[in-house]
C-alpha cells in the first residue's frame, strides 16, 4: 500500500489501499477495495499518479496507452454503445465526438505552433535594452576621466614621434607618411 | 617509357577488372537474411488479421508501425482498421488514418493514394476520414 501525506497542510488525504487491511485481518467477509484519491496538498494542485499509464499526445504514437476521456456520462456511455453497432448508423458529430473521447489533440493541433516565440524575442529584446541603459548610466556616473593622452594634443604629439621614429617603415605607419613633402601619402 | 606505364596502367585496370566480379562473400555485410517487402507487408497484414487481437496489441502493432521508417501500405492499413472494427474503436480508425498522413511528410501525394486505396473499406465499415470530420486543419 503506498500512504502520502501532506507535509504541511493537515487537509492532505491519504492515499489507502484498503484490500491488504481488509484481507488481512477479515478475510472471508469483505471484498477488496482500493481507493485512489488524489493528494490535496494547499497549493489545489492535482498529482498525478504516475504508477499508471497516462494519456499523451505524440505524433510517433498514434494511440495512446488510455483514452483521454476515463469517466463517461451517461450520453457518452450510450455513444459508446452505438459504437459498438455499425458506424454507418453513426452521424458526423457522433463521430467526432467519440474521436474527441478517446484524443484530446488530433495531428494537426499536434503540429501547430504558437506565437510564443515573439513574447520570448519580445521579453530578451526588453531586457538587453534595460541592460543597455544600464551601461549607459555606468559610463556616464561610475567610470572616471579618459586618461589626457587620448585627447586630441596628445595623440598629435604621439604620432609626431612615431612618424619620427619611423615606426612601421616598410609596409605599415610610417609607409605612409611621405617624409619629402611632409604629408601622409 | 611512357608507353611502358600506360601498358602496365592498363594491365592493372584489366586485373582489377576481373576482382570487381568477386563473390560478395569478400565484403564485410552481415549474412542474415534481408526481409522482403512483401514479407514485411504480409507479416503486418497477419499481426492485424488476428481475430482475437486485443486493444493493447492493436495499439501495441499500429505504434510500433508508425515508429517505422516507412508509410505502411494500404494493405496493412485496411488489416489494421478493420482490426478497430472488431473492437469496437472508431477513434483510433480515424487516428490512424491521421498518422499515415502525419507519416508521409513532405510527400504530398502518398495520403491521397492510400485513401483512394482504402476508399471501398471505409465504406463498408463507416469510417470517415479526418477531411470528412474537419479534425485536418485545426
Amino acid at each position: 500500500q503506498h500512504t502520502l501525506e501532506g507535509n504541511r497542510d493537515h487537509t492532505a488525504v491519504i492515499h489507502i489501499c484498503l484490500s491488504i487491511y481488509l484481507d488481512r485481518y477479515f478475510q472471508t467477509l469483505y471484498s477488496s477495495l482500493t481507493v485512489v484519491v488524489l493528494v490535496h496538498l494547499s497549493s489545489d494542485v492535482d498529482v498525478i499518479d504516475c504508477s499508471v499509464p497516462q494519456y499523451n499526445n505524440r505524433l510517433d504514437t498514434p494511440l495512446p496507452d488510455v483514452p483521454f476521456v476515463r469517466n463517461l456520462s451517461s450520453e457518452q456511455k450510450k455513444l459508446k454503445e452505438k459504437e459498438k453497432g455499425s458506424w454507418t448508423q453513426l452521424t458526423k458529430e457522433e463521430k467526432l465526438a467519440l474521436y474527441r473521447l478517446t484524443h484530446e489533440l488530433s495531428y494537426a493541433e499536434m503540429r501547430q505552433g504558437s506565437k510564443e516565440w515573439m513574447t520570448v524575442l519580445g521579453g530578451v529584446f526588453i531586457f538587453l535594452g534595460f541592460t543597455g541603459l544600464l551601461v549607459w548610466w555606468q559610463r556616464v556616473y561610475v567610470y572616471g576621466d579618459v586618461p589626457h593622452t587620448l585627447s586630441q594634443e596628445s595623440v598629435a604629439q604621439q604620432t609626431q614621434r612615431m612618424i619620427d621614429m619611423r615606426v612601421n617603415p616598410v609596409h605599415g605607419f610610417s609607409n605612409k607618411w611621405d617624409y619629402e613633402k611632409k604629408q601622409w601619402k | 617509357m611512357i608507353s611502358a606505364a600506360v601498358m602496365r596502367g592498363i594491365g592493372t585496370l584489366t586485373r582489377t577488372r576481373a576482382a570487381f566480379t568477386a563473390p560478395l562473400a569478400v565484403r564485410c555485410y552481415s549474412h542474415a537474411k534481408v526481409e522482403t517487402d512483401e514479407e514485411f507487408d504480409s507479416r503486418w497484414v497477419t499481426y492485424f488479421s488476428k481475430p482475437d487481437l486485443d486493444t493493447w496489441e492493436l495499439r501495441k502493432g499500429m505504434n510500433t508501425l508508425i515508429g517505422y521508417d516507412l508509410v505502411p501500405e494500404p494493405k496493412i492499413l485496411d488489416s489494421a482498421l478493420r482490426a478497430c472494427r472488431r473492437l469496437n474503436d472508431l477513434a483510433s480508425a480515424i487516428r490512424i488514418l491521421e498518422a499515415v498522413k502525419d507519416k508521409s511528410g513532405p510527400h504530398k501525394e502518398i495520403y491521397p493514394y492510400v485513401i483512394q486505396e482504402l476508399r471501398p473499406t471505409l465504406q463498408e465499415l463507416g469510417i470517415s476520414t479526418p477531411e470528412e470530420l474537419g479534425i485536418h486543419k485545426v
